[in-house]
């Protein structure tokens, strides 16, 4: 419990449990404001000692360092009718399901999670956060090898090397620590986890256990699906762990390849594409769509394909399904077939690839199956579990069923780890009695290659047909990081910021950045987004200088809206 | 220049780039103009009021595509950004100037646009009257392999010819998946790297993983093909008119030769020489000429049976590490074709007989002359030949291809008076050779005995013509 309390921001003076003073400091972080994978340990910090405060007596502190469950349980609320076990239980401890456990616990209902692996789910264990640290050595050794750009600093470096179990270490090093810090901040909450597999027995009834040990039969007053997804291997491709590999296996980069075919170029694809070039692979992308990054507005995709892809040692075939992919044995290499995905007919000339090793990034698939939806009368569609815009579980027969949610990859309305999390807090404000519908057009993504890519809410093509179907205009902005000072002096001026916004109302559709720290920049964008915030009114925002946030000022002082300012400022403030 | 002359004429102001400014004109779609009936020149545009000059970063449109007005074609890098830049009119994009990687002064020409598909070759045959200043691609872009193309002519096609040569030695090893060489298995950054270097992969011999062609494998065919002969291999690419005092960029064979020179600086050369009497080969050739047997066959021939003997003299070291038998005796002969280079192989010429041989040699000769070489043809040597002899030179040293273990450098036969072990003053033809080899992996003693074993086939050639 205290190891997270070490780690504390170093901005803010250590808050320890025991420091009273500070619990009500009404400054601190509100828990909202930290809703991103693998930047919870604040978050969490500052919560427990806000509840320690609002919530509980101060007497469980004393007890808690040396009586944990209990400490737990007392400091678990009290459920609100006695029928029940729990108030909630949350099926899952990946980001989703700590996120919504959190603000259970702030909302004051008596929580469980039911976990069947370790704590922290796909994104801390085997995506987001150990990607992280590949990438982070990824850009190092990116700038470290580009004699031009240290030159155009004055730099000399020699030969710069790495050492692959090195590099290992640090992905699962991180892993290990975010996933201890998840841990610890739920029991620190009073959090119940409970070790096995959930499954739905009924309404509000659910048991858990490991296979051979018994289950366990307990009640809750609410229930939330958020067991995630696991990597998606298309049919005719045998994944060995070792040549064919999925992200699972290559974050634990047991090995180098000095050739490996990337089938797909979404995120996961281009993300590892950035890792292994890096590190001296080379890299083939296989892609069924026609084009390359196919997920991204276009236009940041031609320049991402520009950058990321074209100088790099990476080709590609685009329009082709790799059929079959056999690892590799005997001395022979892996061996990956493709057809067109049009035609479905073999690429003539026959073309079978031969390469050392195959990473699967075709996407991932829902974890549903053994969750006992058929208890609760829900068919999954294509594994997925239909939900209303509510989160609310949708069964066979169209109807709600009541008290079930389900939230994250399991309910496959936007795959990403924050998108979960933030899709459980909508679900406690309505389980607290607070309607709430998450605006998913205000929720921001990103790809950490070098440099980075992010985005939120509409591509342009996207907002062009909405705009023809609704009958409004749009217009598109953009800036360039060449012009902004920041990344002239860090020599990153390769990069581009796009806005697309109704010139009638000043609303913003979408933003679109590639470039050097794309992934932080793009929040000021979300923010507005989900905030309403219109352009005519952020572009009078003040960005500090010299910063890349120019970058976005920039961009939202070059949009041109025929309405002026909206909200003037309401009162005037003397300084 | 202003604007309006920007859009109504196509003359192309010589003076630097860098020295021109321009009053600010807002980005807009590509300039085009009508310069006959229906072929109009794309012009590189002016991005921003401190454009000088603009770097293609990609052509977005291939030759031969269609254009619609207002799609993008290009896309240029300016001083402040990268812009995609627009057709002014429908047609079809009939030649690039310009090609991607390299920059070029604003307002001038940078591809040409026929309304018609029929007007695409009338286009194309403009191209050189009309190709624009350009400027090789920015210091800062170092790590960019295009260099400048010149107008194509005759000469720089054939230069083009011996740029594409690449060599080696020929590997034992064939890919499961090239279907007996039909297909070429390379890595994405070999395959990049033979694209920049116009190395055509085909011929490449790979050293990766089953025999796959790897960049280094691309780097040496193109280092390899660049050296055989002599020294002053260097190709003139403009046939007249040289300005002296003037600054050329090396063409794409020039860089190749040059960085090639270089790389042979990496390998620890040494040369033996040795004198052969050649009458009984004279006398030879002069019984078998009328059969199509040719002297270079002859060469070939007698060093193929020699290298059968050390088969260490017909290896090849690669990196430095370990070096190969090779397992067929192929013989590049170096000539002069078009003012450019090309070394035709005799391939397996221990084994052919000479008459085959020669028939071979003079269709390699019709072939080259003609440029229809196919790479294995002119890259596959594991030995070289270079002959000067037939220009009087008496002795000269050849530098090693990269690649192969040896070459040797043959002077001219002369009737030369020598004292016989007898104590006898005689009249003997003798020529001069000269071996230069990779120290690695060949000794002296090698060379030695490899020549003494040449020396006796050619002293006493019966051999040759089984």
């Amino acid at each position: 419990m205290q190891s997270a309390i070490s780690l504390s921001l170093s901005s803010q003076s250590p808050i320890t449990r025991s420091d009273f003073s500070n619990t009500n400091n009404a400054c601190l972080p509100s828990p909202q404001s930290f809703r991103f994978c693998g930047l919870r340990r604040e978050a969490f910090e500052s919560r427990a000692s806000l509840n320690t405060s609002s919530l509980f007596s101060p007497r469980l502190h004393s007890h808690s360092r040396f009586n944990k469950v209990f400490a737990a349980l007392e400091s678990n609320g009290t459920t609100s009718s006695s029928v029940f076990d729990y108030d909630l239980v949350i099926i899952g401890a990946g980001v989703g399901g700590h996120g919504a456990a959190l603000h259970a616990v702030e909302k004051g209902l008596k929580t469980a999670i039911v976990e069947g692996d370790v704590v922290g789910g796909t994104c801390v264990n085997r995506g987001c956060v150990p990607s992280k640290a590949l990438l982070a050595v990824s850009g190092r050794m990116r700038e470290l090898q580009n004699e031009h750009h240290m030159k155009s600093f004055g730099l000399q470096v020699a030969a710069a090397g790495y050492d692959r179990q090195g590099v290992a270490d640090h992905a699962n090093n991180l892993a290990s620590k975010i996933r201890s810090n998840l841990t610890n901040s739920l029991k620190a909450l009073g959090v119940d986890i409970l070790t096995g597999v959930g499954t739905i027995l009924a309404p509000q009834k659910l048991k858990y256990g490991k296979a051979g040990s018994g289950d366990t039969t307990i009640t809750a007053k609410d229930i939330i699906i958020a067991t995630g997804s696991v990597p998606m291997v298309p049919k005719g491709i045998e994944v060995d762990g070792k040549s064919v590999i999925t992200s699972d296996h290559a974050l634990k980069l047991e090995f180098v390849p000095e050739w490996i075919a990337i089938v797909g170029s979404g995120y996961i694809g281009l993300e590892f594409s950035d890792v292994y070039t890096a590190l001296g692979s080379e890299v083939t992308f296989i892609e069924a769509l026609d084009q390359l990054m196919p997920g991204f507005d276009p236009e940041i995709g031609k320049l991402a394909q520009r950058v990321l892809i074209n100088p790099r040692k990476i080709d590609y075939h685009t329009g082709v399904f790799a059929t079959k992919i056999t690892p590799a044995k005997n001395g022979k290499p892996v061996q990956i077939e493709l057809i067109d995905a049009k035609t479905k007919e073999p690429k003539e000339p026959k073309d079978t690839l031969e390469v050392d090793a195959a990473l699967i990034a075709t996407g991932r698939a829902p974890f549903t199956q053994g969750l006992g939806l058929e208890n609760i009368n829900v068919e999954t569609q294509r594994g997925f579990v239909p939900v209303d815009e509510r989160m609310r579980v949708i069964d066979a027969n169209g109807k709600l069923v009541p008290h079930v949610y389900c939230i994250g990859d399991a309910n496959g309305k936007m795959m990403l780890a924050h998108a979960s999390s933030a899709q459980g807090i909508s679900v406690i404000e309505q389980l607290s009695g607070k309607d709430h519908v998450l605006n998913h057009l205000s929720i921001p993504a990103a790809c950490f290659t070098h440099p980075e890519i992010s985005m939120v809410g509409l591509t342009e093509p996207q907002a062009r047909e909405k705009s023809e179907k609704e009958g409004f205009e749009i217009s598109v902005a953009k800036t360039s990081f060449k012009a902004n000072t920041k990344a002239l002096a860090e020599n990153e001026g390769e990069g581009l910021a796009k806005l697309i916004y109704r010139p009638d109302s000043g609303e913003i559709l979408g933003v679109h950045i590639f470039g050097m720290h794309a992934a932080d920049l793009i929040h000021e964008a979300s923010n507005a987004i989900a905030l309403g915030t219109r352009v005519q009114d952020i572009k009078f925002a003040v960005h500090a200088h010299p910063t890349l946030s120019e970058v976005l000022d920039e961009l939202f002082k070059s949009a041109k809206v025929k309405v002026s300012t909206s909200n003037p400022v309401a009162e005037l403030v003397p300084v | 220049m202003s604007h309006s002359h920007l859009l109504h004429t196509s003359f192309v102001p010589a003076a630097p780039p860098s020295l021109r400014r321009r009053a600010a004109v807002s980005p807009s779609p590509i300039r085009t103009q009508q310069i006959q009936s229906k072929i109009r020149e794309i012009f590189m545009p002016a991005l921003s009021s401190t454009m000088t000059e603009g770097k293609i970063v990609s052509w977005v449109k291939s030759e031969g595509d269609k254009l619609s007005k207002g799609e993008s074609v290009v896309v240029v890098e300016s001083d402040k950004a990268d812009m995609d830049v627009e057709s002014f009119y429908d047609g079809y994009l009939a030649t690039i100037l310009v090609d991607e990687g390299l920059s070029a002064a604003v307002g001038s020409t940078i591809a040409l646009l026929a309304e018609t598909e029929e007007e695409i070759v009338l286009a194309r045959s403009q191209k050189s009257s009309s190709s624009a200043p350009v400027s090789p691609p920015a210091p800062s872009n170092n790590d960019s392999q295009k260099v400048f193309d010149e107008t194509p002519s005759p000469v720089t096609t054939a230069t083009v010819a011996s740029a594409v040569v690449s060599s080696g030695a020929l590997g034992s090893a064939v890919h499961p998946a090239s279907e007996g060489g039909k297909r070429v298995v390379a890595s994405p950054y070999a395959k990049k790297l033979a694209k920049d270097l116009g190395v055509d992969l085909r011929g490449v011999v790979g050293s990766g993983p089953n025999g796959r062609v790897v960049a280094k494998d691309v780097e040496t065919a193109l280092a390899s093909a660049k050296v055989s002969g002599g020294g002053g291999d260097k190709v003139v690419a403009k046939p007249s008119g040289v300005e002296l005092g003037s600054v050329v960029p090396f063409t794409t064979m020039q860089s190749a030769v040059s960085r090639n020179m270089v790389e042979s600086l990496a390998v620890p050369t040494f040369r033996v020489g040795y004198t052969i009497t050649t009458d009984a080969l004279d006398a030879l050739y002069k019984k078998v000429k009328s059969k199509g047997v040719t002297m270079t066959a002859l060469l070939a021939k007698a060093t193929a049976l020699a290298l059968v003997k050390h088969p260490v003299v017909n290896s090849s070291c690669r990196d430095g590490k370990s070096f190969t038998y090779n397992s067929h005796i192929n013989i590049a002969v170096a000539v002069a074709i078009d003012g450019g280079l090309i070394t035709p192989v005799l391939q397996d010429a221990d084994k052919v007989d000479l008459y085959s041989l020669s028939r071979k040699w003079k269709e390699l000769v019709d072939k080259a002359r003609a440029k229809q070489l196919q790479p294995n043809e002119y890259n596959s040597g594991t030995f070289t030949l270079s002959n000067l002899g037939m220009f009087g030179v008496d002795r000269f040293d050849a530098i090693l291809p990269p690649g192969t273990g040896a070459i040797m450098a043959v002077g001219a036969s002369q009737p030369t008076v020598i004292g016989t072990k007898d104590g006898r003053i005689g009249m003997k033809n003798q020529m001069q050779v000269n071996v230069t080899a990779d120290h690695r992996v060949i000794y002296g003693a090698d060379l030695a005995a490899f020549l003494q074993t040449l020396a006796k086939i050619i002293e006493d050639p019966k051999d040759l013509t089984l």
